[in-house]
């Protein structure tokens, strides 16, 4: 089958999740990654989850490394000793791209920052991701996902009305890593046409930013910061989740026009209280919302989800479960759609993963093992790819280069 | 001037409000040529919602259109009417790429599927962003920027560190959830495209934008299969504590996971008696008596402000973040060094101040070239100029409510 980013290889510098799902994302469609690791210095999501202090026994039993660094080669190789920097040079000079996320200037001490790699691999595309980019005042400055999205502007606008800001945790790694794929394939793309590499200098807290552009314009144009408001929306109502029958069951319900509203108002059997004149128009509705709003839970109360949103949407109503992860993975819509599968892993035995989130004709993305071990491929990558002797790769393996 | 990385890539977008514009956006920031069609008469829906310049509602003074719609051609054309869909069809041959947000059904309403579409032009990349998904049991569903989280399974799982179920589930603040959508379509895009450079092979791609946000909670959806745990937005004793902690002017962050945070973070404190119990020496100790030390750790913050906090602990490499308005944002030295916010001169609003959004690429930098098109601005330079029709084609055409 057709491969997009098939020929395509990427030297893997990178830890916990910010850099390495970038990398996923890129072999999901064919791209081959080498992550570089070793047994001094290996990936801190082997060992702990930095967003809940979970912490894993041994180096192969994480989850979310099996996960999150599915799809690729791993070398165990100490780049801190310079025979083993010597030996990540000549892996990305037959490598496309490199992906590091360590903090600025780690990599240029080791003798593996962009300049270097440039003069041994010209046309190379770098891709440098940290807390906040290469540059600036806090660029030493120490985050991690939940430290990004604070930093950005997205907490303090995300949460209950009456609540506190809400810092969420690795989903926001994971959106800094899909600005870093798509910076790296736009540059792939300039390669195409010019031969050109470049370096790349994504800012985590800077892609985060990107998502709520509207809230800076609005202080640009208005001095207004926006807050909190919970699942509210400006100008919509109802707009919100309400309680369904069972336990900790809610449906999502937005309504955008009269139309809606009385397409609503039919479905759920016409009630008293939907004839207030109070209710008649959406100005009316948003000015009387918080009431609105318990009129509309006295009915989802009587349902559960699933009813409720059948009955909804068969009106032309948008609404949805607020789902939860097992109710996702029973979900008829999910399972048609084949959101999850099943691999082997040589520790932990059978996991399972949710597919790649783009369904392409010519060209499936596609999830085909978990993470490897710690070293598992050193003998191809040094011996087949890089030509080099079972004599030498056993002396740099009693020097502790290679693991 | 600088190289642009996707300069001579032609676009068409055939999509309204935030997904489908910000994720041609994109394309057209780093030099894609986007032909945005919008509806005669009102235009794109983000031109209905604000923010507005001074609060004054104005089709030409919407902050968030500006921000989605940066670098775009803009025309109108309703592609329902028969001379629309010829003139949409002349477009179609011109692009290599076409993005559209329309339920599926009403693409196969107007004979604008996939299938036809590549008979007219055999390499069309065509991405086709929608709720649910091309195919599937909810693939005629409707959603908005509100159930998609909810859908996804995010809401279900927001705020995270909640001590119990009893309020609902929340989505992401403002349009966060479709941006990410927009960004994940804009990243397979450019990775169909650079299938097609290679092999001239254009494809469908099938963008759902639940699937684009249950792949950031990949790890927590997965929970029940490969651990027998359910995520949920209840979360015990934790050491990154269960809320920001609030300090003299807001909200900071302070994720002392690892030991030697922990030792300076005790030491930023001055040492306190509470802090100096052996419980909390390891990790597994903070996160079992988390409650405790947050509390401890609450009561020091509220004597301090977030800056001294932020910048004392960062100065003594403990990852701390300060939870950050719009107005913060705005007037941080490290995103003003890095010119994150750019200034914009917009014929309807003047200048105004916009976020630059990306990564930095070295050679082929972000740029802004022109503002968010007026609705029809380039009517004539499409029309005449690109498909050769007349100005009196065009008053025709106007009078036929066609343009």
């Amino acid at each position: 089958m057709n491969s997009a980013l098939e020929g395509i290889r990427i030297a893997d510098f990178s830890q916990f999740w910010a850099g390495p799902y970038a990398v996923t994302l890129l072999t999901y469609m064919g791209a081959e990654a080498i992550k570089i690791e070793s047994t001094k210095r290996h990936d801190g999501t082997r060992d702990i989850s930095m967003t809940t202090g979970r912490r894993y026994a041994g180096l192969e039993s994480s989850l979310p490394f099996a996960e999150i660094c599915a799809n690729r080669l791993n070398v165990a190789l100490d780049i801190t000793k310079p025979k083993g920097a010597e030996l990540a040079k000549r892996i990305v000079q037959v490598s496309d791209i490199v992906v590091q996320n360590f903090t600025p200037g780690t990599m240029d001490r080791l003798g593996l920052g962009y300049e270097d790699l440039k003069e041994i691999k010209p046309d190379i595309i770098y891709l440098s991701s940290s807390a906040v980019g290469t540059t600036g005042p806090e660029r030493n400055y120490r985050g991690f996902a939940p430290l990004f999205c604070n930093q950005s502007g997205a907490s303090h606008i995300t949460g209950y009305a009456d609540g506190e800001p809400v810092t969420m945790g690795g989903k926001i790694d994971i959106l800094s890593a899909m600005t870093s794929a798509f910076a790296i394939l736009a540059a792939l793309n300039h390669r195409q046409k010019t031969g050109e590499g470049q370096h790349i200098d994504v800012s985590s807290t800077e892609s985060i930013s990107a998502l709520i552009g509207d809230v800076f314009m609005d202080y640009t144009m208005n001095a207004r910061s926006q807050t909190r408001k919970g699942n509210r929306d400006n100008i919509m109502a109802p707009h919100n989740c309400y309680r369904c029958k069972g336990e900790d069951k809610w449906i999502s319900i937005a309504i955008s026009n009269d139309d809606e509203w009385r397409a609503f108002v039919d479905a759920i059997g016409n009630p008293e209280w939907a004839k207030d004149g109070r209710l008649s128009d959406a100005y009316s509705r948003k000015a009387n919302e918080e009431e609105l709003d318990r009129l509309i839970s006295g009915w989802t109360i009587n349902h559960t989800h699933y009813e409720a949103m059948e009955i909804l949407q068969k009106a032309g109503v948008a609404a949805m479960p607020s789902f939860s992860s097992v109710e996702l993975l029973s979900d008829p819509h999910f399972k048609a759609r084949e959101r999850a599968v099943e691999l082997e892993h040589p520790v932990i035995g059978k996991i399972t993963m949710l597919t790649p989130p783009w369904k392409l004709s010519e060209t499936p993305a596609r999830v085909s093992s978990p993470a490897s071990l710690l070293g598992q491929h050193n003998s191809y990558v040094f011996g087949e790819l890089l030509g080099m002797s079972q004599e030498e790769i056993k002396a740099l393996a009693e020097e502790q280069v290679i693991y | 001037m600088a190289d642009k990385a996707l300069e001579g890539v032609k676009v068409l977008e055939y999509a309204s409000f935030v997904t489908g514009p910000y994720c041609s956006k994109l394309l057209a920031d780093l030099g894609a040529e986007v032909i945005k069609i919008e509806r005669p008469g009102g235009g794109d829906e983000a031109r209905c919602r604000g923010p507005f310049l001074n609060d004054i509602p104005h089709p030409e003074r919407s902050g968030l259109f500006l921000y989605l719609n940066t670098n775009k051609l803009g025309i109108t054309l309703d592609p329902e009417t028969q001379t629309g869909k010829k003139i949409f069809l002349e477009l179609l041959k011109w692009a290599d790429i076409l993005i559209e947000d329309k339920p599926p059904r009403e693409m196969e309403g107007i004979g604008l599927t996939y299938d036809k579409l590549k008979e007219i032009n055999p390499q069309l990349i065509m991405t086709s962003i929608t709720p649910f998904g091309q195919f599937g049991p909810y693939q005629d569903y409707k959603a908005y920027n509100l159930n998609i989280p909810h859908g996804a399974g995010g809401g279900y799982l927001t705020p995270g560190g909640s001590p119990n179920a009893e309020r609902e589930p929340l989505k992401g603040g403002g349009f966060f959830d479709d941006h990410i959508a927009g960004l994940s379509a804009a990243t397979v895009t450019v990775i169909a495209f650079y299938h097609r450079i290679k092999t001239g092979s254009g494809q469908h791609v099938d963008v759902s934008k639940q699937e684009a946000l249950m792949a950031l909670n990949r790890t927590e959806i997965t929970n029940y299969p490969n651990m027998d745990t359910i995520a949920t937005r209840v979360v015990g004793s934790s050491a990154l504590g269960r809320r920001p902690p609030p300090c003299q002017n807001g909200y900071v962050q302070i994720a002392a996971l690892l030991d030697w945070h922990w030792v300076s973070f005790k030491e930023f404190m001055g040492n306190p008696r509470w802090a100096q119990d052996t419980k909390f020496d390891t990790l597994d100790g903070r996160s079992e008596y988390g409650n405790e030390m947050n509390d401890n750790i609450e009561e020091w913050t509220r004597g301090h402000t977030k800056e001294e906090i932020f910048h004392g602990l960062q100065g003594r490499g403990v990852p701390t973040a300060m939870i950050c308005n719009a107005a913060e944002v705005m007037s941080s030295p490290q995103y003003e060094e890095r010119g994150f916010f750019v200034e914009v001169e917009h014929p309807e609003m003047g200048k105004v101040v916009c976020p630059r959004g990306l990564g930095i690429l070295s050679r082929t930098p972000w740029a802004l070239e022109h503002p968010a098109p007026l609705l029809g601005q380039h009517n004539r330079e499409v029309y005449t100029r690109l498909l050769g029709y007349t100005r009196e084609d065009m008053v025709r055409m106007r009078e036929a409510g066609v343009i």
